[in-house]
């Protein structure tokens, strides 16, 4: 996972409350074999509707999304968030989370930061009278900024560790990378071996 | 150092601690085999291409292809599209990430639980995982195997160890001889009857006793096989001198020096004499009859000689409803006797029964005879060195003779990934390990056998035991 401190991208308004996983990503496209390649299934029926935020060109290459309350409720597929991490994005921010989401989020390096309902208010307002406008993420300070508008989003301290460090899963086994590397010189050498390939 | 007695279990996992968990996380433990195969490594090896992760430790990496894979026309391109996009998708990531991979028509290629083994790679002592709820197989070794998820699978593709919740230890005493014509798989049926399909959450089953160490490599690995279906993630057999005997000279098995050093450090595995296990179980071998499913989960399950039980048999509520469920979808009436149930299909294979054995103990059974009229017998062998040993016995002959299918290797049947399945309503004697509803296909109906009486079953078209055979011929 990538190290994320201080990130700059274009921000969508998404004026939705709400938004479950079987909207981030309809079931159809679960039987896929693949952990990326998932951004056309992203909002995959509501971009049929050409009004749809992501529709229009000035949000098409949006990063960071500004999305109403309950964003990721439903299924734990995190499918969901592999499809807005393939789309681009890097963060979300809303007012509130499903847990699951939010986990799987923390999981894959995608910042799901809460901000209160009135600074979400504030984003869409600023990202509508400027379509295509940029938001800085500053995950150290916590902090979502469009030109003069800075609002503070809340992560945990945990995640956001995991975050600022680049930490997945593995990646914290990896910090124990001394610990395999001593174990593994000390295994016996009867221990199986599938290379050299033998029959 | 205490000198506190410990169990098989826990000196498998106490010697493969890379960091030990505190304030409640996991431990970590080192795995030393990794087993592959198409359906639940996709994305691992796609999580591993987006991090930029290489394998850690290629030379503890082995794929096979198995559970999408024909059974017929293996030199034609596979018809399932699904199945075709998996099985292709493991090449390429074999290919990219450097993995040993025996592919269909390799002399390698089989059930990634017969392969492991058959090479000489699952050894006693040792920590094998795999995507696969049926890696407790190996733990018929004195191995320490569990089945993972594809998020483990990406885990130790990279780093060769797992974050692991310590677990409890139960022992499964079996004590006694097995009469003729009952064996291992009877066995474990009887256990999961007895104890349920939850019975063995959060253990780690160790099979001990006089019965359990008759048994050989083959019976005990169809025994660790089922431990799933008990609810454990691992089951496990301590080493003895079959074990040994069954490893020596196998192509991977270790040599010299190697397999000196290894047999000293195996045989400190068994047991400690006064060792406490957190559960046991008594099962008398000198009783048990042939075992065999009546209903929709490995623990709903009678003696051949009874007959199908009644809801009314069961006091706990839930068991109550889901044989009322049971019966429903089996199409069964409560005290039917077992050996009145006529069968479609006799099934052959599996993880649980498909090695050389196996087909040996069915191929005496059926020599000579005439399967049952309109009953379909379908015989898969575990790899395809199963197959060729087979065919080297002449076991091939046997079976075609009889009028059974000879098919080529893989899952096949036991849950029908692929073309091999059941149609609706459709009732089968199978050696395999789960008799779900649908899993043999939609609508199908499972009856789960030894191979004893898989093969009594095709000659007779209903549910018997071998014995019934000689019964039957007397009466003639």
């Amino acid at each position: 996972m990538e190290k994320f401190e201080v990130f700059t991208g274009v921000g969508a308004p998404l004026r939705r409350s709400n938004v479950d996983t079987d909207q981030i990503i309809p079931a159809v496209y679960l039987k896929r074999i693949t952990k990326t390649g998932f951004e056309d299934a992203l909002f995959a029926a509501w971009r049929n509707d050409p009004e749809f935020v992501l529709n229009q060109d000035a949000y098409k290459h949006a990063q960071v999304l500004v999305a109403g309350p309950d964003f990721g409720t439903g299924s734990s597929r995190e499918h969901a968030v592999w499809a807005l991490r393939d789309y681009g994005f890097k963060c979300v921010l809303s007012s509130k989370f499903a847990d699951i989401f939010r986990g799987n989020s923390g999981k894959q390096g995608l910042i799901a930061g809460e901000i209160t309902d009135a600074d979400t208010e504030k984003l869409w307002a600023a990202l509508e009278a400027n379509p295509g406008a940029s938001i800085t993420i500053n995950l150290v300070e916590q902090t979502a900024t469009i030109g003069d508008l800075v609002v503070h989003f809340e992560i945990d301290e945990y995640t956001k560790w995991r975050l600022l460090e680049g930490l997945d899963d593995i990646g914290l086994t990896l910090r124990d990378e001394q610990a395999i590397t001593d174990f593994e010189a000390k295994r016996p050498n009867w221990m199986p071996k599938t290379l050299p390939a033998k029959h | 150092m205490t000198n506190k007695p410990l169990t098989l279990a826990e000196k498998v996992w106490n010697d493969h601690l890379v960091a030990k968990g505190e304030n409640g996380s996991p431990d970590l433990l080192y795995i030393d085999l990794h087993l592959v195969h198409e359906v639940t490594s996709p994305q691992a090896f796609d999580g591993l291409r987006l991090a930029g992760r290489p394998v850690r430790r290629l030379d503890q990496t082995i794929a096979t292809e198995d559970h999408n894979t024909p059974t017929w026309d293996i030199d034609k391109p596979i018809a399932d599209v699904t199945s075709r996009t998996q099985i292709n998708a493991l090449r390429e990531n074999a290919k990219e990430f450097g993995v040993r991979i025996h592919s269909l028509g390799d002399a390698e290629q089989g059930i990634v639980h017969v392969v492991g083994p058959q090479l000489g790679l699952t050894m006693p002592g040792i920590t094998v995982v795999c995507g696969d709820s049926h890696t407790s197989t190996h733990g018929a070794f004195g191995a320490l195997a569990m089945g993972i998820g594809t998020s483990e699978v990406e885990h130790v593709l990279a780093t060769s160890t797992l974050p692991l919740q310590p677990f409890k230890t139960m022992a499964i005493n079996v004590e006694g001889t097995l009469r003729p014509g009952v064996t291992a798989k009877d066995i474990i049926l009887a256990v999961i009857a007895k104890i349920g399909t939850g019975g063995g959450q959060g253990y780690v089953l160790e099979y001990r006793g006089s019965a359990i160490r008759a048994l050989s490599m083959e019976a005990r690995m169809t025994i660790c096989n089922m431990s799933i279906e008990a609810g454990a993630r691992a089951g496990m057999v301590a080493p003895d001198q079959i074990t040994y005997d069954y490893l020596e000279g196998r192509p991977h098995a270790p040599q010299g020096a190697d397999w000196d050093e290894a047999i000293a450090y195996w045989n400190t595995l068994p047991t400690d004499e006064g060792a406490k296990f957190d559960a046991e179980v008594f099962l008398d071998a000198n009783t048990l009859d042939p075992f065999v499913t009546w209903g929709t989960n490995p623990g709903q399950g009678v003696s051949l000689n009874d007959s199908v039980p009644s809801p009314d048999d069961f006091v706990d509520p839930n068991d109550k409803a889901a044989a009322v469920r049971a019966l429903e979808y089996m199409d069964l009436t409560p005290g039917t006797k077992m050996k009145d149930i006529a069968v479609n299909t006799v099934f052959l294979g599996s993880c649980t029964n498909s090695r050389i054995e196996d087909l040996r103990a069915a191929a005496a059974i059926i020599e000579g005879k005439t399967k049952a009229e309109g009953v379909r017998f379908m015989v898969v062998p575990g790899s395809a060195k199963v197959r060729l040993q087979a065919e080297a016995e002449g076991l091939d002959k046997i079976f075609k003779d009889f009028g059974a299918e000879w098919r080529f290797a893989g899952c096949s049947m036991c849950l029908g990934m692929n073309p091999d399945q059941l149609a609706p309503g459709e009732r089968s004697a199978s050696t395999s390990n789960r008799n779900f509803e649908g899993r043999q296909g939609k609508g199908a109906r499972t009856h789960l056998v030894s191979p004893l009486v898989a093969a009594a079953t095709a000659i007779r078209g209903t549910l018997s035991a071998p014995a019934d055979l000689i019964d039957s011929a007397e009466a003639n």
